[in-house]
């Protein structure tokens, strides 16, 4: 995907999002960290741009709800800012690759220690597969079937797909 | 962009690093260095917000247990401690020496060994000899966390002070961002300096955030060998006071001064002690500090404790954030910085 296609992607599931809940009325968009941050704000803007309405966004670092925490090393990557209560509110979580899922699952937990949401729903770039718990997203902008030890890279670049041991030494 | 990839690990692959050495306890502000130091102070930032939330609790120590094992008197170490394994979902345990079987006779070694047979994961003690800490972590399996030892040190008051110290200044800067040092910063250390383990961890932690520091005190009051500590010495406080941008006022430890040291409390009080006369003359700028137990009217007159310029409140609250730092830190697994992206999320 170049980053023409990404925005692209990111104009068509802001209109999803606005079709499926009739409108931005409610709903409060939350990136996680930190790969959905950048796409939660240019989510907000685009709504804005279509739908009129200025929707609240915030961000959540998930890495104190990991289930995997005492496996590997987790250090939270940055402060959590969920600006208001989610109770009522339609929660869109964003994130740029869904992968086995445990992200999710952990940001569904911290989501709840900020009131109840009415409803969360799930907005990913890219669906790698590969899932280890029973969670699907809502909107997608490209499901990408990969190897479980490929690289993906999401960026204002586009997304990228590589070698993880290549990449990371 | 960085090379951050989420989604990126494969099942099965990520390293397990080994801890860097003497990360399993902290026994002193030596132990983290500079850069342990700002560590924690980062890990902080998160857990304030997690301890301004309506719930304020996370997860992220479930089914660990803190102990902690306290054989002399402290009312805020303590519940800071305990505040924070909750906020963690830790269990705690507490010991008190007064409520147990030392007073039977059991051996301090038989004591702590007996808390670590159960499975403690970390244990926060508190000792009247300045060393037991480092004695007892020689002898259990869990973390130890010094909550004070004698005349020695009290390192998680040391990093509380300088969390609430870079959030005071940022607040007062024109970008309000948290700094990682406290460079230019001038600290005056004032009071019962010899007797005070919280003034020796907060002299490491300030210097190693390259800090000023200056001790002013009665010369009785001083440390013998101050001048190891390669910092200022002076023993006149309003002079001090005019130069520094932080008065960081000490109790007077009168359980532990047994000769005269000093004439009299009075006269103590109106040489070395924030007086409402004295706070007058502060220049405006001029932030006070103070570890606690405070004791009005002598080190810290009640109004300037009280007043805007003080960050007493603010030190204690910033304790709790802190001593969750230092938990989370020793009690999950560490591992490299520059890949932890690639090896936290899936």
């Amino acid at each position: 995907m170049d980053p023409d296609d990404m925005r692209r992607a990111l104009v068509r599931i802001a209109h999803e999002i606005l079709e499926r809940n009739h409108g931005a009325d409610d709903l409060v968009v939350v990136g996680l960290q930190t790969g959905g941050v950048d796409l939660a704000q240019r989510l907000v803007t685009l709504l804005a741009e279509i739908d009129g309405g200025k929707v609240p966004h915030g961000r959540l670092d998930v890495s104190l709800y990991r289930d995997d925490i005492s496996l590997r090393p987790v250090v939270p990557e940055s402060v959590t800012n969920i600006p208001l209560d989610l109770t009522g509110r339609i929660v869109v979580l964003v994130d740029d690759v869904l992968f086995t899922g445990r992200t999710v699952r952990a940001a569904l937990d911290a989501l709840g220690d900020h009131g109840r949401a009415r409803a969360v729903q799930l907005a990913v770039m890219v669906d790698r597969g590969h899932r280890e718990l029973p969670i699907r997203p809502d909107y997608v902008g490209k499901n990408l079937p990969t190897r479980s030890d490929e690289l993906v890279e999401v960026g204002p670049a586009g997304v990228v797909l590589g070698d993880l041991l290549g990449d990371l030494q | 962009m960085s090379a951050r990839p989420l989604g990126a690990r494969p099942a099965g692959a990520q390293p397990m690093s080994a801890r860097p050495l003497g990360a399993r306890h902290l026994l002193s502000i030596d132990d983290l260095g500079r850069d342990g130091i700002v560590d924690v102070l980062h890990l902080a930032d998160v857990f304030e917000e997690v301890s301004a939330r309506d719930i304020p609790k996370v997860p992220a120590l479930r089914g660990r247990t803190v102990a902690t094992v306290f054989f002399e008197n402290s009312t805020r170490t303590r519940l800071s401690f305990e505040t924070a394994a909750k906020r963690l979902s830790a269990d705690t345990m507490t010991f008190t020496a007064a409520s147990s079987s030392l007073s039977k006779g059991e051996s301090l070694r038989d004591t702590v060994e007996t808390l670590d047979a159960m499975g403690v994961d970390a244990m926060v003690v508190r000792h009247a000899s300045a060393g037991a800490p480092h004695q007892i972590a020689g002898w259990v399996s869990a973390s130890v966390v010094n909550g004070g030892d004698g005349q020695h040190e009290h390192p998680t008051q040391a990093l509380l002070d300088c969390f609430t110290l870079r959030a005071a200044l940022a607040e007062r800067s024109t970008t309000g961002r948290r700094r990682d040092d406290l460079a230019g910063v001038r600290i005056a250390i004032v009071g019962d300096v010899h007797h005070s383990r919280v003034a020796r961890s907060c002299v490491l932690a300030f210097r190693a955030l390259h800090a000023e520091v200056v001790l002013v005190g009665p010369p009785t009051l001083l440390p013998p060998v101050v001048e190891d500590w390669g910092v200022e010495v002076t023993h006149d406080l309003d002079q001090a006071l005019e130069r520094v941008d932080v008065a960081y006022m000490l109790r007077l430890q009168s359980e532990r001064i047994a000769e005269a040291l000093i004439p009299s409390l009075g006269e103590y009080s109106v040489r070395f002690g924030l007086t409402r006369d004295r706070a007058r003359r502060l220049h405006e700028d001029l932030l006070v500090m103070h570890p606690g137990p405070m004791v009005r009217g002598i080190e810290i007159d009640a109004e300037v404790a009280q007043s805007s310029r003080s960050l007493v409140t603010r030190q204690v609250a910033a304790g709790v954030a802190v001593r969750m730092a230092v938990l989370f830190q020793l009690l999950t697994p560490a591992g490299e910085r520059s890949v932890e992206g690639a090896l936290v999320h899936g």
